[in-house]
């Protein structure tokens, strides 16, 4: 009769750490032509397109900071921001993140992961993780690309501000770097969905597109004339609100606002998804994680969330309807008004004047005042009036102002044709069109005490 | 003697919402020994398999690995290696790089890991830096196993390791497994190919819909109460037809199959009614030229367990 003893106890299940899956996965993703493709094109092609954009004769000027991408190296990263927050980096969060689980279930390679590594929890930190790293660098190179090529192809010079306001080119770079640091709280927030996508829809690739459509959505939502609170609590609006950086002083409210909207909706996508990955049956080879049930616990918290946070900034802020109100338009008008006044002044050779001196005020109104005095549209026309020292006669300047849902504004002028009309001013970059001519700023959405 | 058990599953249940994917499933694994686990598609095989490689827990039973009895969390213990559903690799990277990948997630380095060594057993040396991409099916298993070698495991559980496996790959495959029982390794494996089974098993698992039909070594399953079917051929087979039809305890079957041969039939019979026509055909002086099970005695087996289980 034999005895049956079992086998020499081994040591229990050893999970691999963090750290050396982080690199395993690493690893993966950098093994990919298309992340290659993406960290060579993020590296290169912003260099190229605002050096090559910066030698046109015509300028992007429906890009915010566009029309000043001759005037200084520091407006292509800016302009570089804007295209990136409605394009970019949807897009490449979308290939990145958004693919990220989903490309383990089309290599059916779950399993050996799992065998690997041992711990479904660490697995999804080292995914997390690894393509938080590529975005990472991915986005370092779209910014430190386009700043590098438009300073190696306009130089280092002072930048006008979203109000007008001269920023010496050391703290135009601060704001610059700080303004791409803000847009990383939405991309991570777009991440999260990326990965929240890829972990409920397995291998649809509407879990690759749910990034795109929910950052499209959200540029929609920020096209219709929503309150305020609404617009501020979608965690799209910090693509956006970095604008008020380059005001003086900084509207840092929506800045603030949006980030942190931003960094919750992030939190609260990667948690889902993390709690979706690691109920997540892998036995099942058929069984790719989609289904109703994943996309109800996906959505229904996300939903929520947007309901929370538009209850919360409604509370917290004292802004209703639109938040573009006739007062803050003047108001906005006159202060950029104030200080482009100044630099036509500089540049004309004309005896130099302070804002205080000018005393510029505006006065506007919206539909001819057929209608509510508030609310985005291109029907508003105002009148700027400003004082020169010395001189009895106030002056007075009409321009139209195409206002959109977002607070920001083109200001277009109607006169008289020797302050605002078109005509090239020497600079010491070369020509450029009268700074009254046309310019853009914005409007606070948010109510300042 | 003592024989030590790599694997003791007793009791083991596991549902997927109402379908019941193994039903009290009792497993024995001694260490060293080449088990096999057969059973027609959805019978578990593969659940049971995840459940060694610690993909998923049970619902009820108990489950020792290596002398670790698995908890409720995931993951088995050390010294477990495996897939199920084919071998997990990275296209994008090449052989050479996807071990060289799972060394260092152990935290081996690349160079001391035994790569070139394992590459070598399962005879893919001559592309270690192709990619992955590029790789038949059965270079792909053949690189899932040189994964699951690079462990060093103690108990190795694969699905299907033979599928896409040409002549020569499949030589290499059932050499490695053999050496590995040889020094102590248990290997579970899964098939559909019963030659495999028959060849590298001492031991084997029928299942059928989630339960175990039958379990134990594979001379068992021969001298279970069961007839099979022989080919027979000889010198004179229309007087070795009417010899079989008069024999006591054998059928002459008239159909032999596709491939038909005017000097052989079939006959179905018991082994000891088989025994006895032979030795009267030597007595009557027809020689016997072939005598051959129409299926192995495993896939006899298979078949008549799996449509009684299926027939319940």
């Amino acid at each position: 009769m034999s005895a049956i003893v079992v086998a020499e106890p081994v040591a229990p299940a050893r999970r691999v750490s963090v750290a050396r899956s982080y690199r395993f996965e690493l690893v993966k993703l950098v093994s990919q032509w298309r992340i290659r493709l993406l960290v060579l094109a993020c590296w290169v092609a912003p260099a190229l397109f605002v050096a090559g954009v910066s030698q046109q004769s015509t300028l992007p000027s429906d890009t915010l900071f566009g029309r000043w991408m001759h005037a200084t190296g520091w407006a292509g990263p800016l302009v570089m921001l804007g295209f990136a927050g409605s394009w970019a980096l949807p897009l490449l969060t979308s290939l990145v993140a958004g693919d990220v689980f989903a490309a383990e279930d089309r290599l059916g390679t779950w399993r050996h992961l799992l065998v690997a590594v041992r711990s479904p929890a660490r697995i999804f930190v080292a995914k997390s993780l690894a393509s938080l790293t590529v975005m990472v660098v991915l986005v370092a190179g779209l910014a430190g690309s386009s700043a590098a090529g438009g300073l190696l192809a306009v130089g280092n010079q002072p930048l006008v501000g979203l109000d007008g306001h001269l920023l010496a080119p050391g703290d135009a770079a601060g704001k610059v770097l700080l303004a791409w640091l803000c847009a990383l709280a939405p991309t991570l927030a777009l991440a999260a969905i990326g990965l929240l996508g890829s972990v409920a829809l397995g291998r649809s690739s509407m879990g690759l597109l749910l990034p795109v459509l929910v950052a499209l959505a959200m540029q929609v939502a920020q096209m219709l004339p929503l309150p305020v609170a609404v617009r501020l609590a979608l965690p799209g609006y910090a693509f956006i609100a970095w604008n008020g950086l380059f005001t003086d002083p900084a509207q840092l409210a929506p800045l603030l606002t949006g980030v942190a909207v931003s960094l919750t909706w992030a939190a609260l996508a990667t948690a889902l998804a993390y709690l979706l990955f690691v109920r997540r049956d892998f036995t099942n080879p058929a069984y790719d994680g989609s289904g109703r049930r994943a996309i109800t616990v996906g959505l229904l918290p996300l939903a929520a969330l947007t309901a929370v946070t538009v209850g919360a900034v409604a509370v917290a802020t004292p802004s209703t309807g639109s938040g573009i109100e006739q007062g803050k338009v003047q108001k906005s008008l006159a202060t950029v008004f104030a200080h482009l006044y100044r630099l036509q002044t500089e540049q004309l050779h004309r005896p130099a004047v302070t804002e205080a001196q000018l005393r510029a005020s505006a006065a506007c109104t919206k539909s001819d005042g057929q209608a509510a005095q508030e609310g985005a549209g291109n029907d508003w026309r105002c009148v700027v009036s400003w004082h020169l020292p010395g001189v009895a006669v106030t002056g007075t300047a009409i321009y139209q102002l195409d206002i959109t849902s977002d607070g920001r504004f083109v200001a277009d002028g109607d006169g008289p044709k020797e302050v605002n009309g078109y005509f090239l001013v020497r600079t010491s970059t070369g020509d450029a069109p009268n700074p009254l001519w046309q310019f853009d700023g914005n409007v606070e959405l948010l109510e300042t005490q | 003697m003592e024989r030590r058990h790599a694997v003791r599953a007793d009791g083991i249940t596991k549902c997927f919402g109402d379908v019941v994917a193994l039903d009290g499933v009792d497993l024995d694994v001694t260490q060293g020994q080449i088990h096999g686990l057969v059973g027609p598609n959805g019978a578990g095989k593969t659940t049971l398999l995840g459940l060694l490689l610690g993909l998923a827990v049970a619902d009820r039973g108990r489950l020792e690995i290596l002398g670790q009895e698995v908890g409720r969390a995931f993951a088995a213990p050390d010294g477990v290696a495996g897939f199920v559903d084919g071998p997990g690799l990275y296209p994008s990277l090449t052989a050479r790089q996807n071990l060289a990948a799972l060394a260092a997630l152990r935290g081996n380095d690349a160079r001391t890991a035994g790569i070139d060594d394992v590459l070598d057993q399962v005879g893919l040396t001559d592309v270690a830096d192709d990619r992955a991409r590029g790789f038949s099916l059965g270079m792909r298993q053949r690189l899932g196993l040189a994964a699951a070698l690079l462990t060093k495991p103690r108990l190795l559980v694969l699905d299907e390791p033979s599928n896409g496996l040409d002549p020569a790959g499949k030589r290499h495959v059932h050499g490695v497994l053999s050496r590995l029982a040889a020094d102590g390794t248990s290997v579970v494996l899964s098939s559909h190919r019963m030659d495999d089974l028959e060849v590298l098993c001492s031991e084997v698992t029928i299942l059928a819909t989630g339960r175990v039909v039958f379990s134990g070594p594979l001379s068992k399953l021969a001298t279970e109460s069961r007839e099979l079917e022989y080919r027979l051929r000889t010198s004179d087979p229309r007087a070795a037809r009417d010899l079989a039809a008069a024999t006591g305890g054998v059928k002459v079957v008239d159909d032999a199959g596709a491939r038909y041969d005017a000097e052989v039939f079939v006959v179905r019979a018991l082994t000891p009614a088989l025994d006895e026509l032979v030795a009267q055909l030597v007595r009557s002086g027809i020689a016997v030229r072939e005598l051959a099970p129409v299926a192995s005695p495993l896939e006899a087996a298979f078949l008549a367990l799996t449509d009684q289980e299926a027939g319940r």
